[in-house]
This record gives C-alpha cells, structure tokens and sequence, in this order.
C-alpha cells in the first residue's frame, strides 16, 4: 500500500512537471509567470535525483555504506573529520556556488529564456551533477586526493601535467573575466564604488577584531560586518549626491582597472587573517542570504517574464555575444548545467568530511541541482526586466552609442520596444547615471532582483537600495575570488615554474612569491584590460574563453570518471558518463574551432586580426584604436587569444587520447584495474543505524 | 519539539561555520581525548588561526568555484 501511494506521488509529479513544461512551450507570444519555470525545473530536479542518481548509486558505482570513508579512516579533527550529511551539504553547496551560475544564464537570455532553461535542466542532470558526484565518488575512494593527482594515477603523469597546465590557464581567464565584470559595473558609478571601496577597511576590522580582540568569534563579527555593510550602502548614495565625493568616487573602466590589478597583488601577499579571510565570511553569507531571498521572491512575487521564449538572436548575430546556439549557448551557460570547476571542488575539502560513502548522492548530485537552480533563478531575474532593457544594458557602445537616444533608436530597430524615457527612468530608479552598455552579467541581474525585491519590500523608494545590494554582494565575492584565485594561481606557477627552476618552488621565500604573485597579476591584468578597451564590450571575447575553459576541465573530468568506470569493469554502465563526455567534447572541440577560424570577424579571432591587419595595409584605422601601434596590439591580442583557445583544445584532445588508451588497457585487462583504496570496512560504530 | 529546533539551530550553525572553513572545536577536543590522550591540545583560539591558515594560507587548492 505505502509502495503504490509512493508510485502514485511520482506519477503526479512528473505529470505536474509536464504540465508545467507543456504551459510553457504553447505560450507563445504571450508572458507567462515565472512560477512555471520553477515548477518544472523543481519536477526536473525532484524526479532526477529520486531515479537517476539513485540509478547511479546503486547500479552504476555500488556506493557501499559499509566501506571505510577517509573521514574515519584518517580522522583529526581538523582535515578530515566525519560530518552530518546535510552541514556537509551546505559546506559543499557554498563551495560551488559562485558568481559563475548568475552571469552566464543572464548573457544567455540573449536568444529567449526557453534554450537557456532547456540546457540547464538537460546538462545539470545528464552532465553537471553525474560529473560532481562522480569526482566526489572516486576521490573519497581514493583517500581523498585531488583532482591533479586523480588524472596522475588513473591516466598518468604526463596527462596529469597537462591537465595542471590546463588548470592554472582556466584561473587566469577566470579572474580577468570576474574583474571585467566588476569594472563594468563600478565604471562612472560613485555610488557602486564607494560601497565596494568601503569593504576593505570594513574586512581589515573584522580581521583584527577576530585575531586580536575577540579571538575566533564568526558569527558576532560577520552580523557587525553585515551591519556595517548596509551602512555603506546607504552611505553611497550620500557620496553620490556629494558634488565632491561624487566626482572623488567616479572612476573609468580603465582607471577601476589599474586599481584591480594594483588591489590583486597586494590583498594576495598580505596575511590571510587580516583581508581575505573576514571578507569571505561577508561573501559567503551574503551569498547565501541572497540566494535564499531571491528564491522567496520569485516564488512569493511570481514575477511575469517579458523576454521572449525565443529571440531572433539564436541565428548568432546577438549584441551581447556573438556565435549560434549551438555551441555558443552550451558553453556560455557553464556552472549552472556543467562546470569543470566543480571537479576541484569535490576532490578537495568534502571527500575528507564525507561520513558515509551513500551520502556522496545527496552531496554531489543533490548539491548541484541546487547550484542549477541558482542559474534558473538568475535566467528569470534577467527575464523579468524589459526586453528592450535588457538589450540597451548588455550591448556594447560600439552597436548602440553612448546615449540614452542612440541607445533606445538601435534597440527598438531589432524589434525591442523601448524608449529614451524608459532607459532614464530605470537609470533614475536605480540611483545611477547610465545603465547602457554595462554588459557583464552583474548589473543586469542587479536590476532584475532589485525589481523582484523591491515587490517584496520598499516599492520603488527601495530599488535602488536593492539594486546597490545585488552589486555588492557579486563585487564582494568576486573581490574575494580574486584574492583567493591569485594566491591559488600563485601556488600553482611556483609549482610549475619549479619544475625548470628548483628556487622558484620555495613557498616562504619572499622574492620567489613576489615574482610568482606579480606574474599571475599581470597574466589576468593583460587579459582584464584587453577585456575594458574592447570596443566591443570584453565579454564578448573573454566569456567564451571563460567557457571553453571551464567545459575543457569538464570535459578532462568525465574522461577521468569514464576512464574509473571501464577500470572498475563496469563497462556496461559507461554511458553514464560517456554520452556527457561526447556532448562536452563536440561543443567545446566546435566552439574552439570557430573562435579561432570562424569566417565572422565577430566569433573568429583570425578573421578579427586579418580585418585589421588588410586595414592597416591601407593606412587606416579602425575603432578603437588611434594609432598604428595600438592597432598592432589589437592584431597581437587576436593571436593571443587565438592561441589560448588552441591550446584548450589541445590540452582535451590529449586527455581524450590517454583516455582512449587507458580504457583500451582497462578492457584488455581481465580484472578490475582501479587504484583504489583497497576495502576496509567502516568501525562498527560508525554504520547507519538503518 | 523545542528539543527538535535547538537541533536544528545547533547544525544550522555548524554548517554556516563549516561554510567558511571551521569545523566543530568540540569534535575535535573529543576527538584528542579519545585518540591521543595526554597529548597537548590547541585551544579554540590556536584551533581558530589553524584553520584559517589551512583554508586561506594555501598550498595551491582551489576551496571555492568562480
């Protein structure tokens, strides 16, 4: 009786779930409620993990709750220590969770909202969340190790470099894709500014106050910090409407820059106590509450989505980012469906705090249907707004001009409607002077939650409160990644370059980590720059890069759990991870292909450089550069990138090669050939009670 | 029922805590009392700046996404 009432519940769900998406597939022309997209994607969610990763679990690893995890095995207290599931959910979750999610599903509402709803529900359950929890599975039964070490043992050493070359490459075009993102929100907003400025001698406080005054206190010292925040928000807008403080605060694109690259280097050398650790309690938390909130409010508010399903856009003529659906829009939407990243992630912290190994389901697979709601939530945020908005806000200067006329004439030509008055009036409810042209992400979905928000709470008095919050919290995380990325990124070149010079590998050494920290500014530093005076808005540039990047080490990730499931001769159970592969493989082999030969001078980077080049053999100059030098750069830059997209395809086509041989040895060999950690069974104490 | 909510408040917290890197002092105490008896302890503070130095002061890993 309980068996068939639980079919029956199922049975209703996924008839609710294809209810849900049959509304809003024949809604055409018409907007619909948000709240169907949240329905169908929870149904989505709900039936995958109740089967598919149950599938997974069972059937396809055999997670074995009688196994000795690394939790007890190597207990401390400190690394390795065996957690509740749902603490060990919400550590995992914070972890993934990031600026990554939010942005791509905004640049993606460019072609309609409905192909980046479909690949985020499609990629999350077939791609993202069997890679997260095959990376946790394999790592755990491996004593935890990290994903460098994984591709060594499994694929070989050399694979294993290849991969680590590949990853540091990832954390520059990170980094310079993050800061883009903030200088295109800050630039000529005081307000912005001085909210994100007032953050550092807010964390140096906060630093102090947990290492001197009151030692190891957390949760006082974040509620004061949070305080303290708000403070700054309403401050800004003093400082905005100050004559002086107004113009002390006005930076350009170029100057925020500067000052970036010049915050990286020193918050990345200063002791982690005083800058980087207290501003990551800011973030983190933030980031938390704020996705909590805006879930409440798209549930509560149920806001109308006014951008169309699809959008004229999907050919690949896009203002915000060129290239066609196919592949532009698989890579454009990372995190959120499938994030390589990830892979770091679940063989770092969580496998050593994983109590039990049944739990990695709920962990890994439950914790990026999360991570993909996030993106869902981001994708209505984006949609919610006008249209025509949305346009003027994320397409660069060089298609729509400087002004609000300008703007609202070019926008309205492709079929948006909209005028000079509504641009203004958005600018004005939000507190800043212009919103055109600020592609990035950011200050699209600023506005996007301010005007879910402010149905909540404050009306329209309160828009520009909400939506100085919403960048806030990303420059704040985004800030923090930054610093932590560069000491990351520091850690991994001393690594590197030690290999050919045996000094640079001293990590206490003063002059080898200065050498090491300036080098990866400057490597994030060039790209960010390239990214500001890009006439056509950086993003377009770096955002696919980003992604090529990220589904690269997706794509090294899948391989590595197709290579495990062939070792453990497991060979009927492959397509698990093998169909997810193959998918990553041909968007990101595709998309790396036309970013460096497309025809269209806007995607390829050869053809953009050819343009140039046949220009300045006429003897003219092309925006923006004003001068024969500077149009070198641009052709230099072209390379450059050409080059970056070369070698990310290059490092996935060389794991995919080790990956052909190692499965080919797997299945000659007769029996099982994984080295995993031999079976042990977990002390008696620590099995389920059920 | 009140039982039940100081539960859930008390992994609540530990969960925001574990969020940014710091697990529970008093697993710990526990478990350097069972293991290794009589061996010296860090106190909260020394177990606070530990942590933070593991997390933050780095060797290379990567402890959070984009």
């Amino acid at each position: 009786m309980n068996r068939l009432s639980s079919k029956m519940g199922w049975l209703a769900l996924a008839l609710l779930g294809a209810f849900a998406f049959g509304y809003i597939g024949l809604q055409r022309g018409e907007s619909i409620s948000a709240i169907w997209i949240v329905i169908a994607a929870v149904c989505v969610y709900l039936i995958a993990y109740r089967f598919y990763s149950l599938y997974i679990s069972d059937k396809v690893l055999g997670l074995d709750a009688t196994r000795m995890t690394p939790a007890y095995k190597y207990n401390d207290g400190l690394d390795y220590v065996p957690t509740n599931k749902n603490v060990l959910f919400g550590h995992h979750f914070a972890a993934i969770a990031g600026a990554g999610p939010l942005v791509g599903p905004v640049l993606a509402a460019q072609m309609g909202y409905l192909p980046g709803m479909l690949w985020i529900l499609a990629g999350v359950v077939f791609a993202g969340a069997v890679q997260d929890l095959m990376v946790l599975f394999i790592s755990t039964r491996r004593d935890g190790r990290s994903l460098g070490d994984l591709i060594k043992s499994e694929l070989g050493t050399v694979p294993g470099v290849i991969a680590l070359f590949g990853t540091f490459m990832i954390m520059v075009i990170i980094l310079a894709v993050l800061a883009l993102i903030v200088v295109k929100a800050l630039a000529e907003s005081p307000w912005g500014t001085f909210t994100v400025a007032v953050t550092i001698p807010i964390a140096l406080f906060m630093g102090v106050y947990t290492r001197y005054i009151r030692p190891g206190r957390i949760g006082e010292i974040s509620l004061i910090g949070f305080v303290l925040l708000m403070l700054a928000i309403v401050g800004g807008q003093y400082v905005q409407e100050h004559p002086v403080l107004g113009a002390m605060f006005t930076f350009t694109g170029k100057e925020l820059t500067w000052m970036l690259i010049g915050y990286g280097f020193i918050a990345s050398v200063l002791p982690v106590w005083l800058l980087l650790a207290p501003r990551d309690y800011l973030s983190t938390f933030l980031k938390i509450g704020t996705i909590v909130g805006l879930a409440l409010g798209i549930v509560f508010v149920a806001p109308e989505l006014k951008m169309p399903a699809f959008t004229q856009f999907m050919d690949g003529s896009g203002p915000v980012w060129s290239g066609s659906l196919f592949p532009f829009l698989f890579i454009t939407i990372a995190c959120g469906a499938v994030s390589g990243f990830h892979a770091l992630i679940a063989s770092g912290t969580t496998p050593k705090l994983l109590e039990n190994e049944r739990h990695a389901r709920f962990i890994g697979y439950g914790a990026m249907l999360m991570e993909s709601f996030v993106a869902i939530m981001a994708l209505i945020a984006a949609s919610c707004i006008e249209p025509g908005v949305y346009f003027a806000m994320n397409s660069p200067a060089a298609l729509i001009g400087t002004t609000v006329d300008t703007a609202a004439h070019a926008v309205s030509q492709w079929g948006f409607y909209v005028t000079p008055e509504m641009l203004a009036q958005v600018a004005k409810d939000v507190g800043e002077h212009s919103i055109i042209s600020r592609a990035g992400g950011a200050p699209t979905l600023a506005v996007g939650m301010a005007h879910i928000l402010s149905s909540i709470g404050g009306g329209k008095v309160m828009m520009a409160f909400w939506y100085h919050f919403a960048i806030l919290f990303e420059a704040l995380f985004i800030l923090t990644a930054v610093d932590a990325g560069t000491r990351a990124g520091r850690f991994m070149l001393q690594d590197l370059l030690g290999t050919f010079v045996p000094s640079m590998r001293k990590i206490d050494s003063l002059p080898a980590s200065l050498i090491a920290t300036a080098l990866c500014v400057a490597g994030w530093g060039y790209f960010l720059y390239q990214g500001v005076v890009d006439p056509l808005g950086g993003i377009n540039t770096l955002w696919p890069l980003f992604g090529i990047s990220n589904q690269m080490l997706a794509g090294i990730a899948l391989i590595l759990a197709t290579c495990v499931l062939f070792k453990m001769k497991r060979d009927r159970f492959a397509w698990v991870t093998i169909v997810p592969t193959v998918w990553i493989l041909i968007c990101t082999l595709t998309a790396g292909w036309q970013k460096i030969f497309d025809a269209n001078p806007r995607v390829g980077f050869l053809t953009h450089a050819s343009k140039y080049q046949a220009a300045l053999a006429d003897g003219k100059l092309l925006a923006p550069a004003k001068s024969v030098a500077q149009m070198q750069q641009i052709i230099f830059n072209d390379y450059l990138d050409a080059g970056l997209a070369a070698f990310f395809i290059l490092v996935l086509l060389s794991i995919l090669g080790f990956g052909i041989k190692t499965v080919l040895a797997a299945r000659a060999a007769s029996k099982p050939s994984t080295s995993e950690t031999p079976f042990e069974a977990l002390p008696a104490s620590a099995l389920p009670s059920t | 029922m009140l039982e039940e909510l100081s539960k859930a408040g008390r992994y609540l917290g530990q969960t925001m805590r574990l969020m940014v890197g710091l697990p529970e002092y008093g697993t710990y105490v526990t478990h350097m009392e069972n293991t290794h008896p009589g061996e010296p302890m860090m106190s909260y503070e020394e177990f606070f700046k530990e942590r933070q130095e593991a997390r933050y002061g780095g060797n290379g890993r990567v402890g959070r996404c984009c």
